[in-house]
């Protein structure tokens, strides 16, 4: 610690940081634009200037930038030193040079960083009168709108794009005061990153065009802390909504998951929500139509259903809550209730889970990732699975240029320095895959090669790491090779990484796994275990360590069923069509979900269930995190027809219309003590987050921003009397800008960023203990399990399923692969069509060649796609993206033969 | 003494037929080479550079020996250094008036040559860069003509003389850009980034081009360092025959409406007075002088009264300029100063890299207030502007020298000339565009 002295005010702050770092970090306003928390300095927009003195007897002092002068013992500076403020003044009156001023019609305005500073920095008049230079825009695809005239040239958006998230397609083009930052020509913008060009951009020339479509203010939406549902990590998001839609999604912070980061497919894929054709009205099957209905009606009618059923079998649900499972497991009793995965990830999940529950290595975070020093990733397309894991992994790669500067003595948040100084050195990160994926560019090896072989390989790493590790099935001289140095780079390191997941249906890979992450412990390593999981709430739902939900599709086949009572699930999505086909015809079914599926479409009774935004519960993310997402809006503020609720709410009244009594629950937290108390796995999710009497000086906390304007109108074309704010008895928060609201609010609870000058997303150092920190009030979550470290070795069976030829392996997509942001129209517009990839040797041998319409047989399923030709695909596969045709990940399916239908 | 000993740089200059490897040789070419290769250790050599008080000539007169004093010869552990350090010369010769490395590369190619063998050496660099101006074809086909004949003849490549050390030698020629003369920009160019400077520390001395130690030296200052190897360290103090504590000669020269422009190798100290009467023959008939710049369009401008001034970096630090590249530009009393300065103003507005702010942004805003100053279309409030520039494009308030170069003009003549500044304005005050 260092104490310094800032007008004359002591503090004490990391020795070695920056000066903003600190300042920042001790809540002083400092205006700054170049400077990012997660991105260093770096020194060019000379915003944050201050005057430095010498010692106590210097009253001269100089101007320096605080953002690249470190913090040491004894160090004075000023920011209200009248010359240092000047200069910032000036420094705001050059960047306004060329500012179009069009702030009314901007979409950055209410939520702008240059707003704030301009404000902070106290420029007001004008008095360049000279033309300004001016800009055409560029069409960068479906999710950011391009206005470069409002660009102030902070260097931002390329130092994000280019520098942390490696993306190609964005640069900075010309010189002087005429720098564009842009793409090289119209296009789409290509990495899976691109939306937090919208947050880290200081201003409005990269904005989220899906919110555009729907504009609204920051300070007239109404937010909620919530968690993403698009893929098992569990980001942080804050989404506003307005007029009962979801207009925007943004990062929430979270010091131990997502920090400042989203993927697009968490940011962009919230249009599910606001989709027309979801079921907002409980329907029920009249002749052969689904009709809405009274949801008196349907409940009268599901209780008659319900009571003359001699056994009903729940099935659950990955993408809903914990609390709407218990929920579920509790009305049809534990032994009717089956795990909502495709078969072979429920087992998945399951080993998964006793991986992370008895393995030696520590649990990594999402954020933990970027601390790795070596990392071998098996199997798993990070890119396409766990989108915002791989941009983590990029900067673990990268962190070898932290420690070359920490050589020279040079602070790693000099960040320009330190990448001259890193040039193309990496971190070592070896990968395993199927196909060619985005993180190739950082790997020093990478192994395309079917599951099994992957599998082998990680036992030949393994066994060169600790020799009493299972001995691996014969592998080439190559493979060993490459073996043996991913043993050595890991054993070198201080922080190995071992990445792996269910994407390939591979259990031997998930052994594989294990078995690297006890050898490295049995070599006296302290590795890093990081497994990506199928959806958001995976985990969650196999800590109920139900049966499958074949085993339920079976039962009701064999006539042991009446009734099926899905959550929040499309069976078609999880079991063959065959089976699930034979389980309706002989069945009864009634679902709970919010998107009209195919099962839903199905249905007897299908009733309207809540989305992630617009209802209450938890998720327990990869690496076990519980996490409380909450309530947006009332769905039924704006329309009194709709009935949209939280299932475990339905599952709540289907009791009561069943059996005369309901479980009792009125309120989310009565679900989720009831969980904890009947299931020890879930004993502490309670304290995951505050409960609903939670209360800050007697009041509730706010949920839209305290400029929110209109109350008293929104409803007016209904109404003109304005009714009651709507009541949330299920948590502490208010539908209303009336409550508390302040950076120390509990970290579960902040809706969204704002303090007081500080509007946009830069609000966050207002929630941290310190700048990129934890947060004042906590953050969120609370890991569920402890692992008590077992050390033995498991068997693995590297055996390749019997197959003479082809076998089919799930390739994966970042855009298509998950089911709800699939159905947002953004995300769909960047989803590829459905191809089958061959290795291009393979698709020789069989006489095929690009273009070509093939039919596949997959496990029942006729396919007729595409054929695409992949140069890396590992030989003897054919690469399918099942999830992109809706199909659940498959086992060990070997193909039939692929016919050609047409040539190309 | 013949002119090979007073005229070190220039003795051998031949811009129609530039000596040729066996001309070079027959006129003590390459003896630098050999004498350090197997005479002197490369500390040597660093030494005796430092006892002759070379200076930059780049323009801000950093001792050499000192800076090649940076670079490590040794690994951490005391072991001897491995991988790859360089030396680089900064040929990107663009500062407006400025046209002195032309002769020395165009004339002389095997000099340059030589000159970076011998510093190469003296830093234990593994190759060598000749950053060189783009539009200086001339002197690219002639030094690359040059390293050929050097490559051929062995004192290029491998084991250089049997001495066991090698260094490569290429020619990279810049895209145009004035801001490749700042060293870390000109690093960043070569790697094929944009130029733009960066952050120091690290100095290149530490990490510079790929991140390794690095280097950059400009050409005159290299072409001194063989001469000074064999002739020594007092022969060159003594080349400036007492005018100057520097040593050494330097290549003056004259712009403007002067009798005669030129270039002239001159002992460094030489008076301005000397350089623009004797060696320019004075102002062209009808002109009186009016203000100069002692080297460049980046240094103050200074009076008549200054002329007696030895030209040397110390002294003419402290009469409020800089020596700079030591290339004078004379400026006579019928040429309109504000249109002189918008055009310097209007270069370096052009030049600037667009990184930080108030160079970007305000190099741009200063031109245009000039250009209406000089067409009479000022405003009230125009010159405290330009004063606040002067003032906010200083040292340590952008990230490099350029915005601080650029404002050397402006401030001085500020200082001298506010009149004819306040005469741009007019009144009353109207709004116009530019």
């Amino acid at each position: 610690m260092a104490k310094i002295y800032v007008d004359g005010r002591p503090y004490e702050v990391h020795d070695g940081d920056n000066l903003l770092h600190a300042c920042l970090s001790k809540k002083l306003d400092l205006p700054y634009f170049c400077w990012h928390p997660a991105m260093g300095s770096v020194g060019a927009c000379r915003q944050c200037a201050v005057k430095q003195f010498k010692d106590e007897n210097d009253t001269h002092g100089k101007i320096v930038m605080s953002c690249m002068t470190p913090a040491a013992d004894g160090t004075r500076i000023s920011i209200d030193d009248p010359e240092a403020r000047a200069f910032r003044a000036g420094v705001i009156e050059w960047l306004m040079i060329n500012h179009p001023h069009d702030c009314p019609v901007c979409e950055e305005g209410g939520h702008c960083h240059l707003q704030d500073m301009t404000v902070m920095t106290g420029h007001a008049r004008r008095r360049y009168r000279f033309t300004k230079r001016t800009h055409l825009n560029q069409e960068l695809g479906p999710f950011i709108a391009h206005e470069m005239n409002r660009c102030i040239a902070c260097y931002r958006c390329v130092r994000f794009y280019r520098d942390y998230a490696d993306g190609q397609d964005l640069g900075v083009f010309g010189a002087h005061d005429n720098v564009y930052f842009g793409r090289e020509c119209d296009g789409v913008l290509e990495n899976e990153f691109s939306g937090n060009l919208t947050e880290v951009c200081p201003t409005g020339v990269f904005t989220d065009k899906t919110h555009s479509r729907r504009y609204t203010r920051k300070w007239d939406m109404q937010f909620a802390p919530s968690i993403c549902a698009h893929c098992s990590l569990g980001c942080n998001v804050s989404p506003g909504e307005r007029y009962g839609e979801i207009r925007r999604v943004e990062n929430r912070y979270n010091s131990h998951v997502n920090h400042y980061f989203l993927c697009d497919r968490g940011r962009f894929g919230y249009g599910f929500v606001n989709r027309g054709d979801r079921p907002r009205r409980a329907r029920l099957r009249l002749e052969r139509e689904l009709a809405e209905v009274d949801t008196e009606h349907a409940l009268a009618h599901l209780g008659g259903l319900l009571r003359g059923a001699r056994r009903v079998l729940g099935i659950g649900s990955p993408r809903a809550s914990v609390e709407s499972n218990f929920a579920l497991r509790t009305l049809v009793g534990a032994d009717n209730f089956f795990d909502g995965h495709a078969p072979p990830e429920t087992e998945l999940v399951k080993l998964a889970r006793e991986i992370l529950s008895t393995t030696t290595a520590e649990l990594a975070t999402l954020r933990g990732l970027e601390t790795a020093d070596a990392a071998l990733v098996l199997g798993e397309d990070l890119t396409q699975t766990a989108p915002r894991a791989a941009l983590a992994l990029r900067q673990a790669a990268k962190g070898v240029g932290g420690k070359l500067a920490a050589a020279l003595k040079v602070p790693e948040w000099q960040a320009e320095s330190v990448k001259d100084l890193r040039q193309q050195s990496l971190y070592p990160v070896f990968l395993t895959a199927i196909d060619a994926t985005r993180l190739d560019d950082v790997a020093r090896h990478h192994l395309r090669a079917a599951p099994e072989q992957q599998a082998a390989f990680a036992m030949a790493v393994a066994q060169a790491i600790d020799p009493a590790a299972p001995p691996p099935p014969a592998l080439d001289a190559d493979t060993r090779g490459v073996a043996a140095e991913a043993a050595a780079a890991l054993l070198a390191a201080e922080r190995p990484l071992i990445v792996a997941g269910t994407s390939l249906g591979s259990a031997a890979l998930l052994n594989a796994t294990a078995n690297l992450t006890t050898a490295l412990s049995a070599r006296g390593r302290k590795p890093l275990l990081f497994l990506a999981l199928p959806e958001a709430n995976s985990l969650g739902l196999s800590l109920f360590s139900a049966p499958p939900l074949t085993d339920a599709l079976q039962l009701a086949a064999d006539g042991q069923a009446d009734v099926l009572l899905v959550l929040e699930n499309d069976l078609y999505r999880r079991a063959s069509p065959a089976l699930v086909d034979a389980a309706l015809t002989k069945t009864r079914l009634v679902v709970i979900d919010h998107q009209l599926t195919a099962t839903a479409k199905r249905a007897e009774v299908l009733l309207p269930a809540a989305t992630v935004f617009e209802g209450d519960g938890i998720f327990v993310n990869n690496e076990s995190r519980a996490q409380r997402h909450y309530q947006v809006f009332q769905p039924d503020f704006y329309r009194s027809e709709v009935q949209i609720a939280e299932a475990w709410r339905w599952l709540d009244r289907i009791c009561h219309a069943w059996r005369g009594d309901c479980c009792g629950w009125e309120f989310l937290d009565q679900v989720t003590a009831a969980c904890a108390k009947a299931l020890p796995q879930f004993a502490r999710i309670t304290e995951a987050a505050p409960s609903a009497r939670f209360r800050i000086k007697g009041l509730k906390l706010a949920r839209a921003p305290a400029r929110y304007s209109g109350r008293t109108a929104m409803r007016a074309n209904l109404s003109v009397h304005e009714p009651r704010a709507p009541q949330d008895p299920d948590s502490p928060l208010a539908f209303s800008m009336e409550g508390y609201a302040a950076p120390d609010e509990p970290g579960p609870l902040v809706p969204f960023a704002w303090a007081p000058g500080w509007d946009s997303p830069q609000a966050w150092n207002k929630f941290q203990d310190e700048v990129g920190g934890k947060l004042r009030g906590g953050d969120p979550g609370l890991r569920l399990i402890d692992a008590r470290p077992q050390s033995g070795y498991r068997a693995v069976d590297c055996a390749a399923p019997a197959a003479d030829g082809l076998r089919v392996v799930a390739l994966h997509h970042i855009f298509g692969d998950e089911e709800l942001s699939a159905l947002a129209a953004p995300v769909s517009a960047r989803t590829p069509a459905p191809y089958l990839a061959l290795a291009t040797a393979d698709a020789r041998r069989l006489g095929l060649a690009a273009g070509d319409i093939v039919d596949l047989a997959v496990d029942g399923t006729r396919l007729r796609l595409t054929l695409k030709l992949s140069p890396q695909l590992a030989p003897g596969c054919i690469g399918v993206p099942l999830a992109l045709l809706g199909l659940p990940v498959l086992q060990t399916v070997v193909a039939g033969d692929i016919r050609k239908v047409a040539a190309a | 003494m013949n002119r090979a000993e007073t005229h070190p740089l220039t003795a051998r200059l031949n811009l129609t037929d530039p000596p040729d490897l066996k001309r070079y040789e027959a006129a003590g070419g390459y003896q630098g080479l050999r004498k350090a290769l197997k005479e002197m250790a490369p500390a040597d050599v660093q030494q005796t550079v430092k006892n002759a008080n070379l200076r930059g000539r780049g323009g801000a007169g950093f001792p050499t020996g000192v800076k090649w004093s940076f670079v490590p010869m040794t690994a951490p552990d005391g072991t001897p250094y491995r991988g790859h350090k360089y030396i680089l010369c900064n040929a990107d010769e663009m500062e407006p008036g400025t046209f002195k490395d032309r002769l020395l590369m165009e004339g002389d190619p095997h000099q340059m040559v030589e000159a970076m063998l011998v510093s190469g050496y003296a830093i234990g660099a593994t190759r060598g860069y000749i950053f060189l101006r783009g539009e200086y074809v001339l002197s690219a086909q002639r030094l690359n003509r040059a390293i050929d004949e050097a490559k051929a003849t062995g004192y290029l490549g491998e084991n250089i003389l049997g001495s066991g050390w090698g260094m490569t030698l290429a020619v990279h020629t810049g895209a145009g850009r004035y801001i490749c003369g700042e060293e870390t920009a000109l690093i960043n160019s070569l790697e094929g980034k944009r130029a733009n400077p960066r952050t120091k520390p690290p100095f290149p001395q530490a990490a510079g081009l790929w991140g390794k130690p690095t280097v950059v030296n400009n050409v005159e200052t290299l072409c001194c360092v063989p001469h000074i190897v064999v002739n020594g360290a007092d022969w060159f103090k003594s080349l400036s025959q007492g005018k100057s504590t520097d040593g050494g000669t330097k290549l003056y020269g004259v712009s403007g409406r002067a009798r005669r422009s030129g270039c002239w190798e001159l002992p460094i100290g030489t008076t301005a007075r000397e350089i623009i009467e004797e060696h320019a023959g004075g102002m062209a008939d009808g002109l009186k002088l009016k203000c100069w710049l002692p080297g460049g369009a980046s240094t103050d401008f200074l009076l008549p009264k200054h002329l007696d001034l030895a030209m040397d970096f110390d002294t003419i630090g402290q009469h409020g300029s800089r020596m700079g590249t030591g290339l004078i530009t004379v400026v006579d009393d019928k040429a309109s100063l504000l249109g002189m300065l918008y055009n310097l103003e209007l270069f370096f507005t052009r030049e600037s890299c667009g990184w930080c702010t108030p160079c970007r942004d305000g190099l741009p805003w200063t031109a245009r207030i000039l250009k209406a100053l000089e067409q009479g279309r000022g405003q009230p409030g125009d010159i405290e502007i330009l004063e606040q520039m002067t003032r906010d494009l200083g040292p340590g308030r952008t990230f490099c020298a350029h915005a601080p170069g650029a404002m050397e003009p402006l401030q001085s003549a500020l200082k001298y000339f506010r009149d004819e500044f306040e005469r741009g304005i007019a009144l009353p005050p109207r709004r116009q565009a530019a």
